[in-house]
């Protein structure tokens, strides 16, 4: 019985994976996994085992315990922190795996001849991954949600730093597993939880998406190495599943930026020369309240540009009132998403859909620069290195090569900002000085209410 | 090297599947549009939970007064599921977005 309902949850599984990579069917999809797993997590409950004893509410307490308290996480959490949660969500994974491990470990030690050394092996691997995933996640978290220290840190010799770390790790876990005194098991966890905050430290927070998705994707293999050690096909598959996903995900996300894998981990936003910062910046030209809501009105076509800045301020629903007000005078609005706009892929996607905005209304990188040449004004709300021109013309910009979305081609651009501080790469933006750009300072929200209440005046 | 051997042979079948999934895994989303890539991070985190069945599985087969084994792996299940429970909520908010959408 057992054996089929596994057999039926993992087909749910990798279906419902399946459906989630079209967007026509990715609520479908979600909803299919989740039976699967609901059945998978049924089935470990029935399944019968030798030695088994009845800890059933070990089993039942934490589970709802955990189930109503996830619910009312997701219920509640604000859609711009999504990136955060799905950080947190995946640290948790993360130490659920650690914990296991160390159990089994500890019964190891217990009864050092019921298990094979290569099993210990694999339990001390999924324990280290684990918890790179754990601690790596949790400072994800924080950089994404802005605490002080969320700036870059790179130890001296960072790379030294982390061969080291390895090395010790390994050496540990030989050490642990020719004389299992457990004291050797808690230097290897603390070793890898400082490694994993290592690995994190120097990835500047604009690539916190990509390094939460690899993360992801280590949860994903230290399930799949805990499947092993439990013999249970549907773990081992779900993680296997969830490691190579989340692998192909943070690639392809890589090559939105177009970047390399290696050059996000090793920190490629490192090298924004101080030459940069002491060039000759010009003049920034402010627009007034009137000047722009006059400027879009009398417009034929105008683009969007929405950025980190318009999830923050939680602006969406005001944007879309902007753009009704231009609609009703025949005023053609678009929206351009450049795929790393926000924090996440899709990030602005989600948030403008939650302002019910129309999905035509929204379009991609290449479609939109082909249009910009015809657009009257394009309107960057938050947004800064997604449209800043050194990514084309200065190969000295650590955003060189990124492919960006080109909006000083259109008549004139507004930029709403609020400063002139650097965007998350750390650079200037030469777009601030150009002839064609104003500036309209304020926070994203304040400042689409002062210009959605002078379009009503109009 | 006989333990490794004999490790490959005990579980054969387990290794066969894990390289097949591998390839399963990378041919299921090799073609995401980027609109999907921050639900999908979050379905996928979801099923990494499945972590969760191995604490099923230890707590059933530990003793019932050997509550350090117990707690550890009550522990385990907990933040395992939540991030199973939240991680579906979540995905499953963020795309009910999208149909609303597409209804209206």
């Amino acid at each position: 019985m057992d054996k089929i309902l596994f057999l039926i949850s993992a087909f749910l599984l990798v279906w419902g994976l399946r459906l989630q990579s079209d967007p026509a069917s990715a609520s479908k999809g979600n909803k299919l996994a989740a039976v699967g797993m609901l059945i998978a997590i049924f089935s470990a409950v029935i399944m019968p085992l030798e030695n088994s004893f009845s800890n059933l509410m070990w089993i039942v307490g934490p589970l709802s315990l955990s189930a109503l308290l996830g619910y009312l996480i997701a219920k509640n959490i604000k859609m711009t922190s999504m990136p955060q949660m799905v950080s947190i969500f995946n640290g948790l994974g993360g130490l659920s795996a650690v914990l296991l491990s160390f159990a089994e470990v500890n019964k190891w030690i217990s009864f050092p001849d019921s298990y094979q050394i290569i099993v210990v092996i694999v339990l001390i691997l999924s324990l280290f991954i684990g918890s790179v995933a754990f601690t790596g996640s949790l400072l994800a978290f924080a950089k994404l949600d802005g605490y002080r220290w969320s700036e870059k840190l790179t130890l001296p010799f960072q790379h030294v730093v982390n061969i080291v770390f390895l090395s010790l790790i390994i050496g540990f876990s030989y050490y642990f597993i020719t004389t299992p005194v457990i004291s050797f098991l808690y230097i290897i966890i603390i070793l890898s939880f400082l490694y994993g905050i290592f690995f994190v430290a120097p990835i500047g927070g604009a690539d916190m998406p990509v390094v939460i998705s690899l993360l992801n994707s280590f949860t994903g293999i230290t399930a799949a190495l805990t499947g092993i050690i439990f013999g249970n096909i549907v773990m081992l598959l779900g993680g296997i599943l969830v490691g190579a996903a989340g692998t192909i995900l943070t690639v392809l996300m890589c090559n939105a930026m177009n970047r390399s894998l290696l050059n996000v981990i090793i920190g490629g936003f490192s090298s924004s020369g101080s030459s940069k910062e002491n060039k000759e910046q010009g003049q920034v030209n402010e627009i007034s309240d009137s000047d722009f809501a006059v400027q879009l009105f009398y417009s034929n076509k105008v683009i969007i540009i929405p950025g980190y800045g318009l999830a923050v301020a939680q602006a969406q629903k005001l944007c879309k009132e902007i753009q009704e007000a231009l609609e009703a005078n025949d005023v053609e609005v678009k929206y351009a998403i450049h795929p790393v706009a926000g924090r996440m892929p899709g990030h602005m996607n989600v948030l403008l859909a939650e302002a019910d905005v129309d999905y035509s209304k929204l379009i991609e990188l290449d479609q939109a620069n082909g249009e910009f040449k015809t657009t009257d004004v394009a309107v960057i709300i938050g947004a800064n290195d997604v449209v800043n021109p050194d990514a084309i013309d200065d190969s000295s910009s650590p955003l060189y090569g990124m492919p960006i979305l080109k909006v000083w081609e259109s008549t004139a651009t507004v930029v709403l900002k609020r400063s002139m501080s650097a965007g998350y790469a750390g650079v200037q933006n030469p777009l601030f000085f150009k002839k064609n750009n104003k500036m309209y300072f304020g926070d994203a929200k304040e400042s689409l209410q002062r210009l959605s209440s002078e379009l009503k005046n109009l | 090297m006989n333990e490794t051997l004999n490790f490959l042979i005990e579980y054969e079948i387990l290794i066969y599947l894990l390289l097949f999934t591998i390839l399963l895994g990378f041919e299921v989303i090799s073609k995401v549009p980027s609109v999907l890539h921050t639900p999908l991070m979050s379905g996928a985190n979801a099923i990494s939970g499945i972590v969760i069945l191995g604490a099923i599985i230890l707590i059933r087969t530990t003793e019932s007064d050997n509550y350090l084994t117990l707690i550890i792996a009550g522990i385990a299940l907990f933040v395992g599921s939540i991030n199973v429970f939240g991680g579906f909520f979540v995905t499953n908010r963020m795309l009910e977005m999208f149909n609303k959408k597409k209804k209206s």
